[in-house]
């Protein structure tokens, strides 16, 4: 199995400038923006793209993470998983947009599983989704908002990302 | 994991889990909805043999927090008081479909009983048996020190160092076996007090410092002074010449109280003998976890049943 690495550290960083940038200009009025990651890698991403859009227009963006585990469909098909920490920002998220973040978008379950989260903490105004790679072969209907990059593949590949924050190094690699 | 038997058994990594598992729990409570999906369709059965309030509906709400439906049985006014044996009520139990079963028994070794003798395949949560263990009051007692101490930083720490002082009637008491275990894995330096009558024998190969006097001990300095209920309905012989010399003695009265560093917490599994083994300014004062230690008991549960419970049994690593 070899891995051929697919975007680099600085193409990791031009994707979430322009997704920042795009969450930004799809953004109606001046209500508040949310961005909770789906733990582990999405809250990273969070994080950056809450920076980036805090430097474009400060004091806009609220960050934090959203574990949807105990969501998850297939819950009790697989051994547990202890579940991450959930971390909302005080205000809530009644009324504001909702952004999700997470790393690869493929299935789409656990988008639903988010979305069954979230519905737990309050009604949000509008929930979008921001994700760095979107590879296709989705089993609901769930589509993102954001991509960072369309990434085609077989279900028999494998897609890694890699960030900093996590693995020690910012990198997206597809297996065979 | 399969069963929670006993805390003897756990790994400090296992423990450790538990306890950042119960964490996530904790914060649910916070929530606009306080029901989680991860046991819907799951039923889990309370099997009480024996008296408890605070266990049961503690037990009771973790469970139906985290949407599994939950089946209650209590032993009086039951089949068993017509003298259905404990393999037949399990039976009975599982052509319910239980999944869990949370049982409570006064013999030592029911719970375990009930998880190897192959009668059934739910899980089995121990909720005290006899004088042997109570594995979750335990969990919920390292899972309130924890959060006392390290505040929101409590995820992954374990207690090292801590020094923590049970005193009462060790004797009877299936709290504190379950405590000394899983706090010594833990790390934390265990003390125990007790009448010569009330310490059990074998207590010297126990991973623990034995008092006879309780003031010996707080002169330790303890983090927590942990206070065992005097078990009325156990004392079968006299094991100390009256309530009121034991509470002068072995009682956490006002005077030691106020004699205590100020942060040492003062624990009670419940329910209490207000003043006998602890006094109402202890129990009532700020440092007082007992509040606590009933709320935290319904998020470890949960965590625990999560754990058995909601998905398909883990490979070995």
């Amino acid at each position: 199995m070899s891995a051929r690495p697919v975007l680099h550290s600085d193409d990791i960083a031009r994707a979430l400038r322009r997704i920042a940038h795009e969450i930004l200009e799809a953004r109606r009025g001046d209500g508040r923006l949310v961005f909770l990651g789906i733990p582990t890698r999405g809250t990273a991403l969070a994080e950056r793209i809450g920076r980036i859009v805090d430097e474009i227009e400060p004091g806009v963006a609220e960050v934090g993470s959203l574990d949807v585990t105990m969501h998850r469909d297939d819950l009790g098909r697989s051994a547990t998983r202890a579940p991450a920490p959930t971390r909302i920002p005080t205000a809530g998220i009644d009324g504001a947009t909702v952004v999700l973040v997470d790393d690869v978008l493929y299935s789409g379950r656990t988008v639903r599983a988010a979305l069954d989260a979230l519905a737990d903490h309050g009604r949000p105004r509008a929930v979008r989704l921001a994700v760095l790679v979107d590879r296709g072969h989705r089993e609901l209907p769930i589509r993102a908002d954001f991509v960072g990059k369309n990434l085609p593949s077989s279900t028999s590949e494998r897609v890694f990302v890699r960030l900093t924050e996590v693995d020690g190094v910012d990198e997206v690699a597809i297996a065979s | 994991m399969k069963h929670l038997l006993t805390t003897r058994e756990l790994d400090r990594a296992t423990a450790v889990r538990i306890l950042d598992v119960a964490e996530e729990m904790a914060a649910t409570a916070d929530r606009e909805v306080k029901k989680l999906p991860a046991l819907r369709g799951k039923t889990v059965v309370n099997l009480f043999f024996e008296d408890s309030t605070r266990t049961r509906l503690s037990f009771e709400s973790a469970a139906k927090r985290l949407s599994a439906d939950v089946i209650t049985f209590s032993a009086k006014g039951s089949s068993v008081s017509k003298g259905e044996s404990l393999k037949d009520t399990a039976q009975t139990l599982v052509a319910m479909g239980a999944d869990a079963i949370v049982v409570r028994h006064p013999a030592s070794g029911a719970a375990h009983r009930l998880a190897h003798a192959g009668w059934i395949d739910a899980s089995i949560v121990n909720a005290g048996d006899g004088t042997h263990e109570h594995p979750t009051q335990a969990l919920l007692d390292a899972f309130t020190l924890r959060r006392r101490i390290h505040g929101a930083d409590a995820r992954g720490q374990a207690l090292d160092g801590i020094r923590v002082v049970i005193v009462g009637d060790i004797l009877h008491s299936r709290v504190a076996r379950s405590n000394v275990w899983l706090l010594a894995t833990l790390g934390a330096e265990v003390h125990l007090v007790a009448p010569r009558t009330l310490q059990p024998a074998g207590i010297d190969e126990w991973p623990v410092t034995v008092h006879a006097l309780l003031d010996d001990a707080l002169a330790t300095e303890p983090h927590a002074v942990m206070m065992l209920r005097i078990q009325r309905e156990r004392m079968v012989d006299a094991y100390f010449p009256s309530e009121r010399e034991y509470g002068r003695i072995w009682g956490l009265t006002a005077e030691r109280f106020a004699a205590l560093p100020a942060d040492t917490m003062v624990m009670h599994p419940g329910p209490m003998n207000r003043g006998l083994e602890i006094a109402s300014v202890a129990a009532d004062s700020t440092r007082s976890t007992v509040l606590e230690q009933v709320t935290n008991g319904v998020s470890i549960r949960m965590a625990v049943l999560y754990l058995l419970v909601a998905g398909v049994e883990e490979e070995r690593a």
